[in-house]
């Protein structure tokens, strides 16, 4: 499903490569972790797949579905069912949240030729799925992620992930700033996502997420190149030992 | 007012002059307004304000006002509906008040045709300060309009829509309302039309003790219109006056806001938004005089610039001496997005008292590209992704308002400007 073939990147502003040479292929139904220390290329690496204009592609490609996406704005990679979760979800003063969910949803059928949602089938699918990650309507009707905690941040970002049903989810640190039980419904949120049509790549810093959205790849990251791939064993590995020992055989 | 000496007449002073000799025979008044008129165009022969007049710095009335149109006796304008749906409406149709005055508990409604001929506002008719063009020209040529009084203690259910539509041609129109000790009630002054007209509109509002007012200037004048209006309101003990502006069209447009707090207690509250496009020129002028101690301010104004357009705002608080307490802010944020667009802010504090607390700011951006992305990574295409995010930068201070009648009518007369300038 997804293909990432000898990716060169830099920072559009100050020229700096983040990813070098970067090499992962993950298969529809999979679960993949990417893990690496701080400054590692993981976040950069979400961004470019989300097509962030800060980032510029220098050399190599990435394919969906077989398809290079590099020349496909935001907006089009979004509505081909790539989907980003945020580490740092944007607050947005001024755009409610339901009426971004209902633009958001509609846009993605206009896209794919469907009808728009009918306002009784949109509000069923938004409080099932709200329901689903305990998450108060009441928050919906606030500005787009505007007085969140972090926790909740999460969960919304969940939420649309829930609604849009994008084919390949790319979780950007989701367990960061989140305790215990916010974790567990945030995986468990995850882990319906889970089907043999639709790949979840997983970011992040630690094995403790892994311990609830188990996956079935991990991937070191370091300085923008995957140096170790092998499967769940190699994050509790990474947990027990930390990175130096993988950076080390890598060097 | 302009006290520079003017060597030659502009054709719109000439016009503007002219048209007095011709309309006088017509225009309503006592002997005391028609001392007042005669006083107005006096002024107005001294010429119209320049850029040498401190508060005309940025629009240049002599030289924008390139032309007067006739007064247009065969205009015809209708009235239209109501922002809010079962308001109370009271049309001034070019110029002209209904001879129908709807019957509202509470509330006594006269012509002020009727009003100027009767002695009792005469007094109302003064300029403010020393350049006070609108009101000179508005004094001079003010015909009609309405005299609203809402008694004491008196709540308005429905908002009372006070409507100025023009089809061409010149109106002066006045809307006066005196608002009773506790009495609270929603005012919507509409400001729309169609033609290169003329307009002069001035509203002047008295709050008594403990009033709540929430009063939402929408003007949608064409952008043929030349829109010079002023809102001057007394602000008494404890009342609370909510001033929203929103100005989305015109050619020449100046809104003068002319605020003064009169009682101890009292809180003025102003939110603004400027929608400009095209070759358009919109000033937003404020002069707030905290007169007395205790009292409170805060204004909000946003601004979209688009096309060629031009936009000022200038905020004037004068916290008096003897005001001690005065809590005033201000903020002027403006979202510029075109190259050929321009926004001029200019914040003026003067405080002879020494212990108050007073700030403002000003900011100019374009649109926030994390925003854009953001929404954009969603499957919002960049078109509709911008315009949500443009959107978005004024109808945060509409949802201030938290009336939701008041807000949902807003912001559909946000949508309609989207619409055709989006």
């Amino acid at each position: 499903m997804l293909e990432i073939k000898n990716l060169h990147a830099r920072i559009v502003d100050d020229g700096t490569e983040i990813i070098r040479g970067l090499n992962l292929t993950v298969r529809a139904g999979e679960v993949a972790a990417i893990m690496g220390p701080n400054g590692s290329g993981k976040s950069t690496l979400s961004y470019i797949l989300a097509g962030r204009e800060d980032y510029e592609v220098t050399e190599g490609d990435i394919l969906y579905d077989g398809q290079s996406i590099l020349e496909m704005d935001p907006a089009e990679r979004a509505t081909a069912g790539i989907f980003l979760a945020f580490q740092y979800p944007m607050e947005i003063p001024g755009v409610a949240t339901m009426e971004f969910l209902k633009v958001a949803m509609n846009e993605q059928r206009k896209a794919r030729g469907e009808e728009p949602l009918k306002i009784p089938e949109f509000l069923k699918r938004v409080k099932e799925a709200a329901a689903s990650l305990n998450m108060d309507m009441a928050m919906l009707k606030r500005p787009l992620n505007v007085g969140f905690s972090g926790g909740e941040k999460k969960r919304a970002e969940i939420l649309q992930m829930k609604l849009l049903e994008p084919k390949l989810c790319v979780l950007d640190e989701t367990d960061s700033g989140l305790d215990i039980d916010a974790l567990k419904i945030v995986a468990d949120g995850v882990n319906t996502l889970r089907s043999p049509d639709r790949a979840i790549v997983v970011i992040t810093h630690y094995q403790r997420l892994l311990q609830y959205i188990v996956p079935d790849t991990v991937h070191v990251l370091y300085r923008g190149q995957v140096i170790k791939s092998g499967d769940k064993s190699l994050a509790l590995d990474l947990e027990a030992n930390g990175y130096a020992g993988v950076i080390g055989q890598a060097a | 007012m302009n006290m520079h000496t003017t060597p030659q007449r502009t054709l719109a002073e000439t016009a503007l002059i002219d048209a007095f000799g011709e309309r006088l025979s017509l225009l309503p008044g006592d002997g005391a307004v028609m001392l007042k008129r005669d006083d107005a165009i006096e002024a107005i022969k001294g010429g119209l304000p320049t850029r040498r007049i401190e508060s005309w710095h940025y629009t240049d009335l002599r030289r924008l006002l390139t032309s007067v149109p006739d007064f247009d006796p065969a205009a015809v304008a209708k009235a239209i509906a109501p922002i809010v749906e079962d308001s109370s409406v009271l049309p001034v149709l070019n110029g002209v008040s209904s001879a129908k005055l709807p019957d509202i508990e509470g509330v006594a409604v006269q012509r002020l045709s009727e009003k100027l001929t009767d002695g009792s506002i005469a007094p109302g008719l003064d300029p403010y300060g020393t350049d006070d063009a609108i009101g000179a020209l508005n004094t001079a040529f003010v015909a009609d309009g309405y005299f609203v009084d809402i008694a004491d203690g008196a709540e308005l259910e429905k908002p009372l829509e006070l409507q100025n539509l023009q089809a061409g041609g010149q109106t002066h129109v006045r809307l006066a309302v005196r608002v009773g000790a506790g009495a609270k009630a929603v005012i919507v002054e509409r400001q729309a039309g169609e033609g290169a007209a003329l307009v002069s509109s001035v509203s002047q509002l008295v709050l008594g003790e403990g009033a709540e007012v929430t009063w939402l200037i929408v003007q949608e004048q064409p952008d043929t219109a030349t829109h010079l209006a002023q809102f001057k309101a007394h602000l008494g003990k404890n009342s609370k006056l909510t001033l929203f502006v929103m100005n989305a069209g015109g050619k020449l447009v100046r809104q003068e806001v002319v605020v003064r707090t009169t009682g101890e207690g009292a809180d003025f509250t102003l939110r603004g938004i400027n929608l400009l496009a095209g070759d358009t020129h919109t000033d937003v002028t404020m002069v707030l005089d905290h007169g007395v101690p205790h009292t409170a301010s805060t204004e909000v104004i946003r601004n979209v610039v688009t096309g060629k357009a031009r936009g000022v705002f200038q905020g004037r608080i004068n916290v008096h001496q003897y005001a001690q307490k005065t809590n005033a802010k201000m903020a002027c944020n403006t979202l510029l997005l075109s190259d050929d667009g321009e926004f001029s802010t200019k914040p003026e504090l003067e405080i002879f008292a020494d212990d108050v607390v007073c700030g403002h700011g000003a900011t100019v951006t374009e649109i926030d590209h994390s925003h854009l992305f953001y929404l954009m990574a969603r499957g919002i295409d960049e078109k509709t992704a911008r315009g949500l995010l443009v959107k978005a930068f004024v109808a945060e201070v509409i949802e201030e308002l938290d009336d939701e009648a008041i807000v949902e009518a807003l912001e559909r007369r946000l949508d309609d400007w989207f619409l055709t300038h989006g």
